[in-house]
């Protein structure tokens, strides 16, 4: 096999990791966003199950997590949905993008709990006393200035993602490091493999950072200097 | 499926979880947690050295183990360490290295950048009339260093640095990737071997949850008491 | 207009807030509260508006119960303006943005008529030409103004001020001074918690003196700077006017 075709297999690999990695922080974002917003709730209710929902997906190592979804999860549904499960064409995919997705979660919701908290509580009692519902408070005063605020540690856990991805190598997902591990096992050129391997991650993550930060600079209010 | 859940399994296998598994987890995690304190310190006292060239080699290792996945590190040094030590003994072929000291290796060099930013933020979190206060009353650097900054930075990093060994403990389940015997490893071969992936793997995912919730209910209320002295 | 009857609040199960409170506030009146830090005065008024809730006693405005559960909270907020202490201006948003927010997503007035309507009061408080600007380019005084007109545009029949120059450099305090007087002097219903008693001399009907969450007097002005029938009350206004 020539150079070419090994950057060609670690290209398809870096194709699936980016893939997985979107996909996962879609859901992260959302899911996040919405466990975040409750633990910051008046309602106790609402404040515990976004409590235990944080200590569930971030006391389990993510290698078990994805055990969880890959392996058990199809054993514990009826037998013809977990059939379908396992069936699944491109099962690692879903289940790496999910499993990850659920795992990162957590995550943005401690970020985006602190960044709401983080707000002088008169802003909250200032959309109140205009009328604004709690969703609308939210919605329109909030959440608009804690994403703002969070937006760097969000940075770090969107790479997190991107990296953590490389997990899923475990539950049989053929990604960036998966790639550079399956050449070293065929064609004994591992360093070349793997340092192609890392120069990709530290291109994606400078990508990243790089595209972050504009858009931190796009976002930034004139005059607003963070934690004043 | 539930009905026919096998508890037995579990327990014939307990002894090799625990004595072999778990003893592999927390050993590791415990020297690497202890490692990567010792290089992390020196690599954010490089950081914050004012030695621009000191600070600049840090700063690019620091940013590069955080680029990387874990997973990718380890394969690196499962592969670069039989090198390195050939290279620093004079040994004429690359030398044969353990699994645990290969693991144990490539832990401490992955948690050392990460350890290091948590001191640097700590150090950095004290504000800088404080210093100044203290230079003022006639301190020198080190003691203003040593009785005034980093007593409060401790302070302010200790939770911090034992929620990151929280993660260091889930973390050292991915010599999984090297078929190494640690606490998921062991759970994994009985469950392959006894063809019982539910129970093994719901089993292990019950353990770690006992053992990090119990441990960041500590963190928690160590943070709280530390607050309130604040 | 605002009638508050027997008001008890507490704050978890040991502190009491606010014990049996009773005061009104008429149509067209200017009502000042002041007294000590911590006497419950800024609790009081944010009880009004329900942004803090009351565990005894009654609280009506117009007519409408404030503490029942059946009451429509945000369409009743939506008819009191409401002036913080630190302004609490929407950063994220342009200043004429501020003032257009609740306009259209409460009352759902059109955007232009929203925007007309805002640009119209930016011009009575002054600050037509900062209508672009986000709020934190505005010194403290101009937020302050834009947060009187953003409290305005919602057309309130009465208006609650919680400390509206606490916060301000000494330099700035009557800039804001004056657009309430002239506010008063309209003949707006306002409740207004403050230490400027040269403010409650000018434009006051009414003076409460609060301490450790209760109301000590309750005068017409006249009667509360003349000869204040309690000691605390005294010693309150000395020391404040000592200056």
């Amino acid at each position: 096999m020539g150079t070419g075709t090994y950057l060609d297999l670690l290209l398809s690999g870096l194709v699936v990791t980016l893939k997985t990695s979107l996909l996962a922080w879609i859901i992260a974002l959302i899911s996040g966003c919405v466990i975040g917003v409750m633990r910051t709730l008046p309602s106790r209710t609402a404040s515990w199950i976004g409590f235990g929902y944080v200590e569930f997906f971030r006391n389990m190592p993510l290698l078990v997590q994805l055990f969880l979804w890959f392996f058990v999860l199809p054993e514990l549904l009826p037998k013809s949905a977990g059939l379908w499960l396992k069936q699944l064409p491109n099962a690692p995919f879903w289940t790496a993008a999910i499993g990850i997705g659920f795992f990162m979660s957590a995550r943005v919701a401690v970020q985006l709990q602190a960044g709401i908290s983080s707000l002088p509580r008169g802003q909250k009692q200032a959309a109140t006393a205009l009328g604004l519902t709690t969703m609308q408070t939210y919605r329109y005063v909030l959440l608009p200035m804690a994403f703002r605020i969070i937006l760097p540690p969000l940075t770090s856990e969107f790479l997190n993602t991107i990296k953590n991805t490389a997990v899923a190598i475990t539950i049989g997902l053929v990604e960036l490091t998966g790639e550079a591990r399956s050449m070293q096992e065929f064609s004994f050129q591992v360093f070349e493999a793997f340092t192609a391997a890392t120069v990709l991650y530290l291109i994606v993550n400078f990508i990243v950072a790089t595209a972050m930060r504009f858009l931190e600079r796009y976002v930034a209010i004139p005059g607003y200097i963070a934690g004043k | 499926m539930i009905g026919n859940f096998d508890f037995d399994v579990i327990r014939r296998a307990l002894p090799y979880l625990f004595f072999e598994g778990m003893r592999f987890t927390l050993t590791l995690t415990a020297l690497a947690a202890f490692g990567g304190l010792v290089f992390g310190t020196l690599i954010a006292l490089m950081r914050l050295s004012g030695y621009r060239l000191l600070g600049r080699v840090a700063g690019i290792y620091v940013d590069f183990m955080r680029s990387l996945p874990l997973v990718l590190v380890i394969f690196w040094f499962y592969f670069l360490v039989p090198y390195i030590g050939q290279w620093l003994t004079g040994a004429s072929r690359p030398i044969t290295v353990g699994a645990f000291a290969s693991s144990l290796i490539t832990f401490i060099m992955f948690e050392a950048a990460y350890f290091s930013e948590i001191m640097r933020a700590g150090i950095q979190s004290i504000s800088r009339g404080q210093p100044a206060a203290a230079n003022a009353l006639g301190l020198t650097y080190s003691q203003t260093m040593r009785y005034v900054v980093l007593p409060q930075a401790f302070r302010n990093m200790l939770p911090v640095l034992l929620t990151q060994t929280i993660v260091l403990f889930q973390d050292t389940s991915l010599v999984y990737v090297l078929s190494i015997t640690d606490f998921l490893g062991a759970a994994s071969k009985v469950a392959q071997r006894d063809g019982r992936l539910v129970e093994m793997y719901l089993f292990a995912a019950v353990v770690y949850f006992v053992i990090c919730s119990a441990a960041s209910f500590l963190v928690r209320r160590l943070q709280a008491r530390i607050a309130i002295v604040r | 207009m605002i009638e508050i009857n027997h008001v008890n609040k507490w704050y978890g199960p040991s502190f009491q807030a606010l014990k049996d409170c009773t005061t009104s506030v008429a149509k067209g009146e200017v009502v000042v509260v002041c007294g000590p830090s911590g006497s419950g005065k800024s609790t009081l008024i944010k009880c009004v508006n329900a942004l803090e809730p009351i565990q005894g006693g009654d609280i009506t405005l117009d007519g409408v119960k404030v503490n029942d559960p059946r009451t429509d909270l945000p369409k009743l907020r939506s008819r009191v303006g409401m002036v913080f202490q630190h302004f609490e201006l929407f950063p994220h948003l342009r200043i004429v943005e501020n003032l257009c927010l609740a306009q259209e997503k409460v009352l759902g007035r059109r955007h232009d008529d929203a925007v007309a309507k805002g640009m119209k009061l930016l011009d009575r408080v002054g600050l037509k030409d900062h209508a672009k600007k986000f709020p934190a380019e505005l010194s403290g005084g101009q937020q302050q103004r834009v947060a009187i007109a953003r409290a305005l545009a919602m057309d309130p029949i009465a208006m609650l001020f919680d400390e509206p120059t606490s916060a301000l450099d000494p330099e700035m305090i009557s800039e804001v001074l004056d657009v309430m007087v002239d506010l008063a002097r309209e003949g707006m219903t306002m409740m207004v918690v403050t230490h400027e008693m040269g403010f409650a001399n000018k434009v006051a009907d009414r003076v409460i003196f609060m301490d450790r969450g209760e109301i000590v007097e309750d005068a017409k002005k006249t009667d509360f700077f003349g000869q204040p029938r309690s000691d605390r009350a005294q010693k309150f206004l000395s020391k404040i006017l000592q200056h």
